[in-house]
């Protein structure tokens, strides 16, 4: 919807590149620090914090089973195989029983554990995808800027995702790596602290870089994500754009092009891989030089009697519990951060206000009949962006067939948008039946205003679906109605499987056409008592799109209907012609009289006429050689 | 896909390892380097827990025992530490880095081998298969395909590493050895057992992931529909049907985890106890050292985690299968576009024959049939018809984006089919209904690699009356375009495509109703352009097209019903003595007629 910048007295120019416009925002979330995020997010996900307690205590005790393992190991050693009087079986049975019941019982807690978690972060994110998709929709941008309907998607997809692989993954895991550090750390210094400060000391320097090693990390993934773009971009070239390159001769340069793209993204994905495997192979590098310093100052500490040898070995095994944490350290720390990030986008969704609110029960409902529309100095512009509409009066009477004309960017789309309020307006406001838009509840609203977009969007299912769209309870026998009133049957009677055709993907089995016909029915079956149809039939063969303009302008007689016209035949027979321009309502009355007037509309109708009378020059010639 | 894989288990199974053997035998330098690596990695992981028992029993035990500890075992422990973990580092490397660089170079082969064949395969090839698919076939099955040749090197290493462990328990004592014989297997069996129940449910987490990525993109994409009709609450439902059943498969996947996971980590611990158990008794009976002990507990702690490399292999295996089929379904598919060596000679329109032309898609449903058609060179012909009456077809046949089953078409006496493919591109412009621009530059959108200046750009762009948005667009002609970069309108995008045909200067234009998203203007503007320069000695040019304006610009119409030529001739010739015609053409009239007969009425009426 951008504005025309007119040429004083030349011809209108071409419409500003969508990109000209302000994008409408989506919140990327405000907040800053992890753990502000965390809150949020548990907020908004009740069903996560339920039972989290239980779920931490259970891993804190699952964690306990592998530490129990170098304690029986030293004492075995100590006061079992070494022991003064030799070797005690007595001792180490029990040992070895009391370890096995709390194997078990540790391993119990565990499977609960992760259950517990699965279940509270899988309803908690299913939540919290509804939650965002139902707020998707009161989104303005969702209307507005279509490009960014992706990024859109990928909130209530991907990002939920990451989001529960982080907590059942790398989020558990970042908490039970913790518990089993502390825990080791713990019973180590309880052997003894001299020899836990100097294991300590030898994963030090990889717990003091993994900052470092981490932001080289995201830095290689960051680039790897960008190249698999840039290559899934390419790739869509000789499928998507199979014909222009088969129509120009360009399989070389497009194989190149696609070539090189695979090369990038093979190259961000090995530097990656190489970070991982300095990681991964750096952990073990310090796992061996302590294992070395426990067995050389253990023993030393041994001799001065600060240690048992049972304790030396248990050292030895609570190392191990070191490295797999270090091992993996920088890989969920990015993971996580990552994580935090889509979560923070989710989060940015639910936080952005919503445009268009439903009053709904509070709001008011409204009787059904003929209705009268009126707009009071009614302006609007999108977000940071200049005026596209400026103080627009009009009052449409019940009954009245209305003619929306005006250029490209004119604001005449956006005055239909207005009308249905698929957005508020900036200022003014806009009435029907003498009530706010904004006070009437969307079930009364949406009941009796509906309106046609330019493009017939249908979804993947049968025809019969497609058409109840509207107005889910319709019987078989009321859509043929309906496709007769329309005088459709002609074209319904070439479609094979009748209502149960299966119309594709966003309708693609049907053509752009045949896609406007189905929209029209759905919108007539809903019933509405104002009809806004936007370009509505912009793609369908003249022939069908005379019939039809026919059969409707018959059937919505006793109703309000809008229509926002592409070709200006409509505009002749309307009751009243409402012209845009430069997002101002300039002109209006009937087509002669507007044309008399030699304005806006005039020279719109000028140029249409001077296209038509390319043909009737012909004709003329026809009519000559008739006589 | 799940009951698919359980049936043909075995089945699946053989393919999925000559899928591995493929891959081994195409990255055969870098795959050995991985496996080197990873047997370095697991030897020296067993050498870890013999050094502590060896440890054990000749410098910890003893040392306390004589109350000192010498000097050389001090530099021997050091040494043989830090001498085994540096090897093992450089083993990881090798394993984790090289076995990553095996797989991400299948993965560019393999993306590679399947874009070739795209760019090679008929336009009736393309036409059969959605678009949807090919873009997953050249990414996720090729992705799904080799995905497990990543833990393919730390298998084998893992197999290594478990012999040399089971070798390095029998020297420590033949009993004790008999745990790990009981619990390796337990603990391979359960891995795999663990991974095939998990990867089922994951594909159809997978699945469902699917489904709701499709039900919230159609969703967003028809919000205006779903926001008018006021479904935003019963659109909620469906999603939370949808989310609410991958919610039921995470968590049935999520069980999955939960029994196994916990149980896979006992299952070590429960062997360390055994070992301790009977440890004791051996000790007890002088049958082992203590160290004995000691290597063989420390041996379970450490093989733990890597033996699940081999869930991991044989678990992703079915998915690699199926992902395999998919892309070989690409690679293998039969037909090739085939071209001539010959050129077009000399310069100017060139003439257009058709002769016979049979076409169809689909075997019984004829789509062209018996067409002919003759065009002489430097005229314009219109291609008028409803829609389904073959008029797109006839374009993309006139090109030879399809080429027809029976019959043929000829540029200046020559069939298209003997032309090479630079040949033919030169001479013969498609300008489609449906655009596509490329993620690049304004500039190489229009010239596609050709080399030309920007003047030229711009003459063509100006024709196209596009040069003044462009101009207008923040870098001009470097201005990006596509995904993330500045999007146009549908007309605008079509203005481009068509300077796209133009700046080749093709000696014949076929305009597939190629201005449709224009303002009528605009459009007026264009075709006024190309009629002066096709007058001029340009191009002939064929055009199909509803406008009455588009039509009248034409020397000759053809007009086409149910895929052949029912009439043609002047558009005067034709509105006279065809009434199908004329009710196709003049419906706008006839709307303008009645809107007079209304307005006849009014007071104030104007002569138009």
């Amino acid at each position: 919807m951008s504005t025309v910048a007119e040429a004083p007295g030349g011809p209108p120019t071409a419409g500003a590149t969508a990109s000209d416009r302000p994008r409408s925002t989506i919140g990327s979330g405000e907040l800053t620090s992890g753990w502000q995020t965390l809150r949020r997010g548990f907020q908004l996900s009740p069903a996560l914090g339920r039972g989290l307690g239980v779920t931490l205590l259970l891993a804190a005790l699952s964690t306990i089973g592998s530490s129990v393992i170098p304690v029986v190991v030293q004492r075995t050693l100590d006061s079992g195989l070494l022991g003064p009087s030799g070797v005690d079986r007595a001792v180490v049975w029990r040992y070895v029983g009391l370890a096995g019941v709390i194997v078990v019982l540790t391993t119990g807690a565990g499977y609960l554990m992760k259950y517990r978690l699965y279940r509270a972060s899988e309803q908690g994110l299913a939540d919290l995808r509804v939650k965002a998709f139902r707020h998707v929709h009161d989104l303005p941008v969702l209307t507005q800027d279509t490009e960014r309907r992706g990024a859109l998607v990928s909130r209530v997809t991907s990002d939920v995702d990451q989001v529960s692989l982080f907590l059942q993954f790398n989020g558990l895991l970042m908490v039970t790596s913790a518990g089993q550090v502390v825990v080791a750390t713990v019973i180590m210094a309880w052997y003894s602290w001299q020899l836990t400060v100097v294991v300590w000391l030898c994963f030090l320097p990889l717990v003091a870089t993994l900052r470092l090693t981490q932001r080289a990390m995201t830095t290689a993934y960051a680039r790897v994500r960008s190249s698999v773009a840039d290559m899934l971009s390419v790739i869509a070239e000789p499928v998507v754009g199979a014909s222009v390159v088969r129509a120009h001769a360009i399989a070389g340069r497009t194989q190149d092009r696609i070539d090189a793209a695979i090369e990038t993204n093979l190259r961000a994905n090995v530097t990656a891989q190489r970070v991982v495997a300095l990681t991964f192979a750096s952990a073990g590098v310090a796992g061996g030089l302590a294992n070395a310093a426990v067995v050389v100052l253990g023993v030393l500490l041994g001799l001065a009697g600060h240690l048992s040898i049972g304790s030396v070995i248990a050292f030895a095994f609570l190392v191990s519990l070191f490295v797999g944490p270090v091992t993996t350290a920088t890989q969920v720390v990015t993971e996580a951060q990552n994580a935090l990030a889509s979560w923070r986008r989710v989060i940015g969704v639910l936080d952005t206000p919503a445009d268009v609110v439903d009053p709904g029960a509070a709001g008011v409902t409204l009787p059904r009949g003929s209705l009268t529309a009126r707009f009071e100095s009614v302006g609007y512009a999108y977000p940071d962006g200049p005026p596209v509409l400026h103080d627009v009066d009009v009052l449409l009477p019940p009954r009245a067939r209305v003619a929306v004309v005006g250029e490209t960017g004119s604001g005449k789309t956006t005055f239909a948008k207005l009308l249905c309020r698929i957005m508020d307006p900036r200022a003014g406001r806009v009435l029907i039946d003498g009530v706010d838009l904004r006070e009437v509840s969307f079930a009364s609203l949406r009941q009796r205003v509906v309106m046609v977009p330019q493009e017939g969007f249908l979804f993947d299912a049968s025809l019969a679906d497609n058409l109840r769209y509207g107005q889910p309870d319709a019987e078989e026998s009321t859509l043929l109605a309906a496709l007769r009133d329309l005088q459709l049957d002609d074209w319904f009677s070439t479609l094979p499987a009748g209502l149960v055709t299966e119309v594709g993907q966003r309708g693609e089995s049907l053509s752009a056409g045949e896609r406007q016909l189905v929209a029209l029915v759905r919108a007539y079956l809903a019933d509405p008592d104002l009809l806004v149809l936007d370009e509505a039939t912009s793609a369908v063969d003249p022939q069908t799109e005379l019939r039809l303009t026919r059969a409707l302008n018959r059937l919505l007689s006793g109703r309000t209907s809008v229509v926002v016209a592409h070709r200006l035949s409509t505009a002749e027979t309307a009751d009243e012609v409402l012209v845009f321009d430069a997002g101002r309502l300039v002109e209006r009355g009937r087509h002669a009289g507007l044309v008399a007037t030699g304005g806006v509309y005039a020279r719109l109708h000028a140029s249409w006429v001077a296209q038509a009378r390319l043909s009737s020059n012909v004709s003329g010639e026809s009519a000559i050689l008739e006589q | 896909m799940s009951s698919r894989t359980g049936r043909t288990g075995v089945g699946t199974t053989r393919e999925g390892l000559r899928l591995l053997a493929r891959g081994m035998r195409e990255q055969r330098r870098f795959f050995t380097v991985a496996v080197l690596g990873s047997l370095v990695y697991g030897g020296l992981t067993v050498a870890d827990a013999w050094i502590l028992g060896w440890a054990t029993d000749s410098v910890i035990t003893p040392s306390f025992a004589d109350g000192h500890l010498a000097t050389g075992l001090v530099v021997a422990v050091i040494g043989l530490f830090m001498a085994v973990a540096t090897l093992r580092a450089l083993g990881v490397i090798a394993r984790r880095l090289v076995g990553g660089v095996v797989n991400y170079r299948l993965l560019a082969d393999y993306r590679r081998r399947v874009t070739r064949r795209y760019l090679e395969l008929p336009m009736s090839w393309h036409h059969e298969h959605p678009t949807g698919q090919l873009l997953s076939n050249a990414n996720a099955d090729v992705e799904a395909t080799w995905a497990v040749m990543m833990p393919l090197p730390m298998a084998v290493g893992v197999l290594a590493m478990l012999l040399v462990a089971v070798i390095a328990m029998l020297t420590a004592d033949v009993v004790l050895t008999s745990v790990g014989l009981v619990v390796f297997p337990l603990l391979f069996a359960l891995n795999v057992g663990y991974q095939r129940f998990l990867s089922e449910r994951i594909t159809r987490a997978q699945a469902l992931r699917g489904e709701v990525s499709e039900v919230a993109h159609e969703s967003f994409d028809g919000a205006l529909v779903v926001s008018t009709l006021g479904r935003a609450g019963a659109e909620t439902e469906r999603f939370a049907r949808v989310s609410a059943q991958l919610r039921d498969a995470n968590i049935a996947a999520g069980r999955i985890r939960s029994i196994f996971d916990p149980v896979l980590e006992a299952l070590p611990n429960v062997g360390v106890l055994l070992v301790v158990a009977l440890g004791v008794e051996r000790v007890a009976a002088g049958a082992a050292q203590p160290g004995d002990v000691v290597q063989v507990a420390y041996l379970f702690t450490v093989i733990a985690f890597p033996v699940r490399a081999f869930g991991w292999v044989l678990g992703e295996l079915p998915r690699s299968v199926v992902g395999w089929h998919r892309v070989r379904a690409v690679l293998d598919a039969p037909g090739q576009a085939v071209y001539g060596d010959a050129a077009v000679p000399g310069a100017g329109p060139l003439a257009l024959a058709v002769r016979d032309l049979e076409f169809s898609y689909a075997a019984e449903l004829p789509v062209l049939e018996e067409l002919s058609l003759d065009v002489a060179p430097g005229s314009t012909v219109a291609l008028v018809g409803l829609t389904g009456s073959g008029k797109s077809t006839l374009a993309s046949l006139l090109v030879r984006l399809v080429d027809p089953d029976r019959g043929a078409v000829c540029i200046d006496g020559r069939d298209l089919r003997e032309l090479s493919h630079e040949a033919l591109a030169g001479a013969v412009a498609l300008v489609p209904q449906q655009t596509f621009l490329f993620d690049d530059t304004v500039r190489e959108n229009v010239t596609l690699g050709l080399a030309v200046d920007d003047a030229r750009v711009y003459e063509a762009l100006r024709v196209a009356q596009a040069d003044r948005f462009v101009a207008a667009l923040p870098r001009g002609l470097d201005s990006r375009l596509g995904e993330r970069g500045t999007t146009l309108s549908g007309g605008q995008r079509q203005r481009l495509t068509l300077a796209r045909a133009l700046v080749r200067r093709p000696r014949l234009l076929v305009l597939d109703d190629a201005t449709s998203a224009l303002d009528p203007d605009i459009e007026a503007r264009i075709l006024d352009a190309l009629r002066r320069q096709s007058r001029s000695g340009g191009a002939t040019v064929v055009v199909v097209a509803y406008r009455k304006a588009t039509i009248a610009l034409a020397d000759e119409v053809l007009f086409l019903s149910q895929g052949r030529v029912v009439d043609r001739g002047r558009h005067a010739e034709l509105v006279q003595r065809s009434t199908a015609y004329r009710d196709l053409v003049d419906a706008y009239d006839t709307a303008r007629e009645q809107a007079d007969a209304e307005l006849a009425f009014d007071e104030s009426r104007v002569p138009r």
